[in-house]
C-alpha cells in the first residue's frame, strides 16, 4: 500500500504530463487531484499501521546500484517519522492540488502545472521514504528540480526565469556539501544504509579523517557536510537569499514546495540522521546556532517587506529556523512537531495571500491594498487563523509546538540552548508584530487600491476556500490533539527507534520543570507584537514612517534584506564574470583559437574528407583493402618467427 | 562417430520452430498472393517473438547436441534474444516502408526470418562447421534482401557487392578453416580446446587460420579494414533492411566472433589479442573521423556502427568474463538505441519520398518536438553522454579494459569518442538550432510510434533500473567461461 501511496503521484504526473492534451485541463485536474486524495487516504492508512509495529519497515523495490563495495537499492522506509512525514506531504499536496484548480483556471497550461505538482509529490514521498542516502539524495534533487520548474514555471517573466535559476544555482551549493557528507559517510562507514550507517555511528566518535594534514573527526565532519545540504534545501543562513526570489512561483507552489514541504526535508534529514548528529555535539552546536540567528535575522527583515508574500516567505525562513535549533538541542520530536503544524498554518497563509492576490487582480504589494476584510470575509478569517497559530497565541497549532521548542532550548542549559532560546523569543515578538502587520495592511484602513480593482474584489470560489478551511481546522486544533504523541509523555512510545536522542540530551524531557517566567515570555512577546502592531498601523499610522526616517540606516539594512544579495553578488557572480571574461578572452580566443585557427577541428575535417575518399564505390577496390588487411595482419604473425 | 543415435531436438527447438514457421508462412504467402504481406510480417512477428521465447527458455542450462556441434546455454540465450528482437523490430518498422514504395511483398519477412535463423546458428555453433552452416544461411538471405528494391539500381549495386566482398570474405574463412583442420584435426571447438592449450608454442600454421577466420568474422561485424562494403550497402539498401544489418547481423556475428575466440582460442588470447587491438582501434578512429564528413544520414549510421563495433571489440580485447559482459551490455544497449534512431529515419519522410540528409533534420524541434526529442536522446546516448544508456555501456567497457591494463586502448577509445561526439551532436543542433524546413509526413505508424516510445525509455532511463540488462549478461559472460 505504501508503494501506491508513493508511486500515484507520479502515474498522475505521467498522465497529465504526457496525455494533458489528449485528456484537457478538467482532465489533467481530474486526474491529478484523484490521485493525491486517494494518495493522501492511504498515506493515513499506512501511517495508522505503522503506529502499530515495533520495528522500522523495509520495502525492497529493486536493486539499483550494486559495483565494488557499493550497494544501493530502491525500497522504502516506513517509521514514525516517515510515516508522520508521508501524511503532511500527501495532505498538503492534496489540498494544494484542489486549490490549484480554482487558482491556476485561467492559465493556459494547466495540465503542465498539475504534473508538475504531481512529479513534485513523488519525489518528496521518494525523499521521506529513503532507506539509504542515495536515494535521498535522488528525492533531495528531484524535489529541488520540480522547485526549479515550479518558480519559472510563467516562463515568459523574466523575473521568473531569473528565480528559477538563482533557486538552483543555491542549492548546488548545498547539494555539494550534501554529496561530500554523503561521500564521507561511505569512507568512514562503508555502506550507505541508513541501518548499517546508523548502527555503526557509535564507533565512529573519536575516529579523524585526515585532510591536507589537518585531522578532522570523522562524523562531526559528515554532520556538519550533510547540512551544509540542509542548509541549502531548508533556507538558512548564507543559503537563504533564493526563498525570497522563489515567490515568483504561482502561489500554490509556494504553499506546498517553499512552505510546507521540500524546505522542512532540510529538518527532515537532521531528524532522520539523528543517530549520527546525536554523536558529535559540535555538529549539533553548528545546527543549533545556524537555526538560532536564521529565525531572528529573518523575522527582522520579514519586518521591513512589502510584498505580502515575500513577507510569508520571510516567516517561514525563520520557523525554519525554530526547526533546526530544536534539532541543535535534540528536541527532535519538537522540530518535527513544528513542521507538522507549520505545514498547516504556513500552507493556509500562502494560500489565503493567493486568494487575496486572486480577489485584487494580481496585485501583491501590501501598500496597495487595504480595506479588504468586509469584501472577502472567508479569507479574512483564515489569514487570522494563519496568523495566530504562527504567532503562538495558546490553543492554537503553532503555540504548541514553538513553546515547546523555546522551553527545550532553554531547559537543555547549555549556551546553544539559552542563545537560540533568546533568539527565539525575541523572534517572537517580531512574528507577531509583522504577521499583524500584513493582517492590517492587508485587509484594513482606507483601500489604497483604485477604484475599478476595489470594484472587481471578490471571495475566491468555493474550490479555493474548502482547502483554506480544512488546513485552517489543522491550523487550530491539530497541535492540540497530536502533541501528547510529538512531544508529550506518549513520545518515546510514539518515535520507537525512528529518532535517537541520548540520555544526556534530554531537553524535552525538562521542559516541565523551567521556571515560569521563561515559560511565559514568548507569549508575553507575542501580545506585544500584535499591540505594536496595532499601535503602529492602526492607531497611529504615522509612527513606521517616522521611525523610518529616524533610523534610517536600520530601515535601510533590514529593507535591503541585510544586503545578503549585494555581497554575493560583489562576491561571487563579479569575480566569476571577471574570471569567465578572462578565460574566454584570453584562454579561448588567444590561447586555443590563437596557437590554431580551428587547428585541431581543421585537422579532423581533412581527415575526414581523406578518409570518404576511400569510399570509391569499386568493388575491387574495396577486394583489394581488404586483402592489403589480409597480407598485413599475416605479416605480422609470421615476421617475429 | 559409430553410433548414429538421433540427436537430441531440445536444444535447437527454437531453431526448428522459427524455421517451420517461415516454410508455413511461405505458403501462406503463395496461397494468400500480392495483398498478404500485412498479414505474413504479422504472424512472423509473432513467431519470432515466440521463438524468443524459447530461446530463453532453452538456454537456461547448457546443452549439446547434434554430435557437439550445437550448443545452447545462457550466452546463446542472450544473443539471441538481441538477435531475434532486432528481427522482430525491423520486420514491424518495415511494414509501412515497404507499401509506400510499393515493394510489400510476403517475403521480405520470411527472408529475415531465415537470415534469424542463421544468426540462431551461427550464436549455438559448436564446431567449426555449424559456423559456417549458419554464416552462409545468414548471408544467402541477406544478399536477397539487400537488393529487395530490385527496380532502384541503387539497391541492387547494395545487393551485388555484398554478394562479391561476401564470398570473398567467406572464402578466406573457409581457407582458414581448413588450416585449423589441417593442424589440430578437429573441427570441435571443444576438442580444438584441446588441442590449443595441450601442444606447447601453437604451429604458425595455426595460428594462420585463426587469422584468416577471424578476418572472416572482422568482414561480418564490419571492422576496418574489412568495413568498405558498408557504407554502400547501408545507403543503398531499403532503410528497414538497413536497420537489419545494422542491428541483428551485428549482434550475431559478435556473438560468433566471442564464441570462436574465447571457447576454442581462449589459450591463445595473448595471440588474437593483437588483431583485435589492430581492428578495434582502426575502427574506432575510421568509424569516428569518416563520419564527420557523411551528409547522408544512412551513410552517417554506417561510420557509427563501424565505430561501436570498434567500441565493442575492446571489451572483446580484454578477454576476461567482465570484458566480455562489457561486450554484451554494449551490445544491448546499442540494440536499443540503434533500433530507436532507425525508427526516427523510417520517419523521415517527405511528400511520400525520403529524405536521408543530414540537412533534412533542419529545425525539427519546432516542426515535430517528440520526434527531434526521441533522436536526440539516441544521439546522446550514441555519443555516450549521461545519464544516457550509451554512456554506461562505454564505462563498462572502458573500465575493463583498465582492469586488464588496456590503457592505451581505453584511451584512444574514450579520443576516439570525444570526436564522435561531433557528429551526433551536430545532428542534435541542425535539430534545434536551425530554421525549420517543411515538416515531414504525418501521421507516423503507430508500430514506429511504439518502438520509438520503447527504445527511448530504455535508453533514458537504463541507469534506474540496469539489473534486466547487466544480469542476465553477466550470467552470459560467466557461462561461457565457465565450463
Amino acid at each position: 500500500m505504501a508503494i501506491v501511496v508513493v508511486f500515484l503521484p507520479l502515474l498522475a504526473a505521467v498522465i497529465a504530463g504526457f496525455g494533458g492534451r489528449a485528456i484537457g485541463d478538467r482532465g489533467a485536474e481530474l486526474v491529478t487531484c484523484a490521485g493525491l486524495i486517494v494518495s493522501a487516504a492511504l498515506a493515513a492508512v499506512v501511517f495508522y499501521g505503522i503506529l502499530g509495529q515495533h520495528d522500522a519497515q523495509i520495502i525492497p523495490l529493486a536493486s539499483w546500484i550494486v559495483s565494488g563495495g557499493v550497494d544501493v537499492s530502491w525500497s522504502l522506509r516506513l517509521d514514525t517519522l516517515s510515516g508522520v512525514m508521508m501524511v503532511v506531504v500527501t495532505l498538503v499536496s492534496a489540498m494544494v492540488h484542489i486549490y490549484s484548480i480554482g487558482y491556476m483556471a485561467h492559465d493556459p497550461h494547466i495540465p503542465r502545472f498539475m504534473a508538475y505538482l504531481s512529479l513534485f509529490t513523488f519525489f518528496m514521498l521518494m525523499l521521506v521514504t529513503a532507506d539509504n542516502f542515495v536515494q535521498l539524495f535522488f528525492g533531495w534533487e528531484g524535489v529541488g528540480l520540480a522547485s526549479y520548474l515550479l518558480i519559472g514555471f510563467w516562463s515568459d517573466r523574466p523575473t521568473a526565469n531569473a528565480a528559477a535559476i538563482k533557486a538552483f544555482v543555491v542549492n548546488r551549493i548545498g547539494d555539494f556539501g550534501f554529496a561530500l557528507g554523503i561521500f564521507t559517510v561511505f569512507v568512514v562507514f562503508g555502506s550507505l544504509d541508513f541501518g548499517t550507517v546508523f548502527a555503526k555511528a557509535p564507533s565512529a566518535v573519536g575516529t579523524t579523517i585526515e585532510f591536507l594534514h589537518w585531522r578532522v573527526p570523522s562524523l562531526t565532519l559528515a554532520c556538519i557536510l550533510l547540512f551544509v545540504g540542509a542548509m541549502g534545501k531548508s533556507a538558512q543562513l548564507g543559503l537563504h537569499t533564493w526563498l525570497p526570489d522563489a515567490m515568483e512561483g504561482p502561489t500554490p507552489v509556494s504553499a506546498l514546495i517553499h512552505a510546507a514541504t521540500m524546505v522542512t526535508a532540510g529538518v527532515y534529514m537532521v531528524a532522520r540522521l539523528s543517530p549520527m548528529f546525536e554523536y558529535s555535539a559540535t555538529a549539533l552546536a553548528v545546527v543549533g546556532v545556524i537555526g538560532g540567528t536564521t529565525a531572528m535575522f529573518a523575522a527582522s527583515i520579514g519586518m521591513a517587506q512589502n510584498d505580502i508574500k515575500r513577507v510569508i516567505a520571510y516567516s517561514t525562513c525563520s520557523q525554519l529556523g525554530y526547526m533546526f535549533f530544536a534539532a541543535g538541542v535534540s528536541a527532535y520530536g519538537a522540530a518535527i512537531f513544528h513542521l507538522f503544524t507549520h505545514a498547516f498554518f504556513k500552507a493556509l497563509l500562502f494560500l489565503g495571500a493567493g486568494s487575496v492576490i486572486h480577489a485584487v487582480g494580481g496585485e501583491q504589494d501590501m501598500r496597495r491594498m487595504g480595506g479588504l476584510w468586509q469584501k472577502i470575509p472567508y479569507t479574512y478569517a483564515v489569514m487570522w487563523i494563519g496568523s495566530l497559530s504562527l504567532a503562538g497565541i495558546p490553543l492554537f497549532s503553532g503555540y504548541f509546538s514553538k513553546d515547546t521548542i523555546l522551553a527545550a532550548s532553554w531547559a537543555a542549559g547549555d549556551a546553544v540552548g539559552r542563545y537560540s532560546y533568546c533568539l527565539g523569543t525575541f523572534t517572537a515578538f517580531l512574528t507577531a508584530f509583522y504577521s499583524w502587520r500584513l493582517i492590517i495592511m492587508t485587509f484594513h484602513g482606507k483601500p489604497r487600491a483604485d477604484a475599478e480593482t476595489m470594484h472587481h474584489v471578490h471571495e475566491s470560489p468555493w474550490v479555493m476556500l474548502i482547502p483554506l478551511f480544512v488546513l485552517a481546522a489543522g491550523a487550530t486544533v491539530a497541535g492540540y490533539f497530536t502533541r501528547g504523541f510529538f512531544i508529550g509523555e506518549g513520545r518515546t512510545a510514539f518515535w520507537k527507534a525512528s529518532i535517537l536522542v541520548l540520555p544526556a540530551h534530554n531537553s524535552l524531557g525538562g521542559v516541565e520543570s523551567i521556571p515560569a517566567a521563561i515559560a511565559y515570555l514568548p507569549l508575553v512577546c507575542a501580545l506585544l507584537g500584535i499591540a505594536v502592531a496595532y499601535l503602529c498601523y492602526m492607531v497611529r499610522p504615522g509612527i513606521p514612517a517616522a521611525l523610518a526616517m529616524r533610523f534610517r540606516a536600520l530601515y535601510l539594512f533590514l529593507l535591503n534584506k541585510w544586503y545578503f544579495d549585494e555581497l554575493y553578488d560583489r562576491l561571487f557572480v563579479h569575480t566569476a564574470f571577471v574570471l569567465g571574461d578572462g578565460l574566454w578572452k584570453t584562454g579561448d580566443g588567444t590561447i586555443i583559437d590563437g596557437l590554431g585557427p580551428d587547428g585541431i577541428s581543421a585537422a579532423t575535417r581533412e581527415l575526414a574528407r581523406e578518409a570518404s575518399k576511400l569510399q570509391t564505390g569499386y568493388v575491387y577496390h574495396y577486394a583489394f583493402v581488404m586483402l592489403i588487411g589480409v597480407v598485413a595482419l599475416v605479416t605480422w604473425y609470421l615476421i617475429p618467427r | 562417430m559409430h553410433s548414429f543415435a538421433p540427436p537430441a531436438l531440445l536444444p535447437a527447438l527454437p531453431e526448428l520452430v522459427l524455421v517451420c514457421s517461415a516454410m508455413l508462412l511461405l505458403l501462406i504467402g503463395v496461397f494468400r498472393g500480392e495483398g498478404s504481406s500485412r498479414l505474413v510480417s504479422w504472424l512472423a512477428v509473432l513467431a519470432l517473438v515466440v521463438t524468443l521465447g524459447l530461446a530463453v527458455r532453452v538456454g537456461l542450462e547448457p546443452r549439446v547436441s547434434f554430435y557437439g556441434m550445437f550448443v545452447t546455454d545462457p550466452f546463446a540465450a542472450f544473443m539471441k534474444t538481441l538477435v531475434l528482437l532486432g528481427s522482430a523490430v525491423t520486420i514491424l518498422m518495415g511494414m509501412r516502408y515497404f507499401e509506400d514504395h510499393g515493394i510489400a511483398r510476403f517475403e521480405f519477412p520470411v527472408l529475415v526470418m531465415l537470415a534469424s535463423t542463421g544468426m540462431m546458428i551461427m550464436v549455438s555453433a559448436n564446431d567449426l562447421i555449424t559456423l559456417y552452416l549458419g554464416l552462409e544461411l545468414q548471408s544467402l538471405a541477406l544478399y536477397v534482401v539487400a537488393s529487395f528494391d530490385r527496380d532502384s539500381p541503387r539497391s541492387s549495386e547494395a545487393g551485388l557487392k555484398y554478394f562479391v566482398l561476401g564470398a570473398l570474405a567467406s572464402g578466406l574463412l573457409l581457407y582458414g578453416a581448413s588450416l585449423v583442420y589441417g593442424f589440430t584435426g578437429t573441427t570441435n571447438f571443444a576438442a580444438l580446446a584441446t588441442a590449443v592449450s595441450s601442444g606447447g608454442a601453437p604451429s604458425a600454421g595455426l595460428i594462420i587460420g585463426l587469422v584468416f577466420v577471424a578476418i572472416g568474422l572482422a568482414f561480418k561485424v564490419s571492422a576496418v579494414p574489412f568495413h568498405m562494403w558498408t557504407p554502400d550497402v547501408y545507403e543503398g539498401a531499403p532503410t528497414p533492411v538497413t536497420a537489419f544489418f545494422a542491428v541483428s547481423t551485428k549482434m550475431a556475428a559478435i556473438a560468433l566472433f566471442i564464441r570462436f575466440l574465447v571457447e576454442p582460442f581462449g589459450p591463445l588470447l595473448a595471440e588474437w589479442r593483437q588483431i583485435i587491438v589492430f581492428l578495434s582501434v582502426a575502427s574506432m578512429i575510421l568509424g569516428s573521423v569518416a563520419a564527420i564528413a557523411q551528409s547522408n544520414i544512412k551513410r552517417l549510421m554506417a561510420y557509427s556502427s563501424i565505430g561501436h563495433i570498434g567500441y565493442a571489440l575492446i571489451g572483446l580485447a580484454v578477454g576476461t568474463s567482465s570484458g566480455i559482459r562489457g561486450v554484451l551490455v554494449y551490445m544491448a544497449i546499442y540494440l536499443f538505441m540503434n533500433l530507436g534512431t532507425w525508427a526516427v529515419i523510417l520517419c523521415m519522410r517527405r511528400n511520400g519520398q525520403m529524405a536521408e540528409g543530414i540537412a533534412d533534420l533542419a529545425g525539427l524541434a519546432r516542426t515535430q518536438p517528440g520526434l527531434a526529442l526521441a533522436l536526440a536522446i539516441f544521439m546522446f546516448a550514441m555519443a555516450g553522454v549521461p545519464p544516457t544508456a550509451g554512456f554506461f555501456s562505454k564505462l563498462y567497457i572502458f573500465l575493463a579494459a583498465i582492469d586488464a591494463h588496456l590503457n592505451g586502448l581505453a584511451i584512444i577509445g574514450v579520443l576516439a569518442s570525444v570526436v564522435g561526439a561531433f557528429y551526433y551532436l551536430r545532428i542534435v543542433k541542425v535539430m534545434y538550432f536551425d530554421e525549420p524546413l517543411a515538416a515531414f509526413d504525418r501521421p507516423i505508424s503507430a508500430e514506429l510510434k511504439g518502438v520509438l516510445l520503447v527504445t527511448a525509455i530504455v535508453t533514458l532511463f537504463f541507469i534506474l533500473l540496469p539489473d534486466p540488462i547487466v544480469g542476465p549478461a553477466q550470467a552470459a559472460a560467466a557461462s561461457l567461461f565457465g565450463k
